[in-house]
């Protein structure tokens, strides 16, 4: 019984894959979009900032970064609360 | 680890350092960042605690985790520094001030170091942030498991 369902839901997940696969969009398209526009044509004139990807990640979009440095706090945080020396 | 491979380190040591500060100093003008700099940097501290083992580097956690609180303090506080605007506004980019310059020209340029204004701030934030926080777990993984570890 465990077995057929571990088969049924393998065969599930190989045909989601395949499908992926075969009705994957051609590469290169869509070739832009207005938001990466907008961006390539702002980046230097508004952050002047000649790394376009940095000033999306620091500028225009700085939640998600900051999301990010939250996500490597709690990550430090929780590997040295759970390694440090034990007292007493 | 044997003494080629401290030999070893000991070169490669100093040159990743170099290279990750180069990659966090340029971050806002060639691929890169706080980040991918950071990481570089704490790819040196596995190098130090593989090489010449991590007995040595023990009091260094009583260092890195504060400085990664400073680091997310300084992020943070450079965040609220264009408040009046918005959250993450950049007010320094353009002002004439420091990191104020604009571009030199626009499209293709090779860049100057004094642009983008809170960009180059944040990306040392995020780049203590990482060097700190990779390296303090870097650390406490290789210390774990020791005697009174």
């Amino acid at each position: 019984m465990k077995r057929w369902l571990f088969l049924a839901s393998l065969l599930i997940l190989a045909g989601y894959f395949i499908a992926g696969g075969v009705w994957l969009r051609p590469f290169g398209e869509p070739a832009r979009s207005e938001m990466d526009r907008y961006f390539i044509e702002h980046a230097q004139t508004e952050v002047a900032a000649n790394n376009v990807v940095t000033a999306i990640v620091f500028d225009y979009r700085g939640y998600d970064t900051l999301g990010e440095a939250t996500v490597l706090f709690a990550a430090v945080v929780g590997v040295a609360l759970l390694l440090r020396r034990a007292r007493g | 680890m044997s003494v080629i491979v401290r030999t070893v380190s000991r070169v490669v040591a100093p040159v990743a350092l170099a290279f990750g500060a180069y990659v966090i100093m340029h971050g806002h003008l060639t691929p890169g960042g706080g980040f991918q700099g950071g990481a570089v940097v704490a790819s040196v501290v596995a190098l130090l605690v593989v090489a010449f083992g991590c007995e040595r580097w023990r009091k260094w956690t009583h260092v890195l985790l504060p400085l990664e609180d400073v680091g997310a303090m300084a992020f943070v506080i450079l965040a609220f520094l264009g408040v009046g605007a918005t959250f993450f506004r950049n007010v320094l980019a353009g002002s004439g001030g420091l990191f104020g310059a604009p571009v030199p020209q626009l499209g293709p340029n090779p860049g100057a170091l004094n642009t983008a204004g809170t960009l180059p701030l944040m990306n040392w934030a995020v780049g203590f942030k990482v060097i700190a926080g990779l390296g303090a777990v870097v650390l406490l993984l290789a210390l774990f498991g020791r005697e009174d570890g």
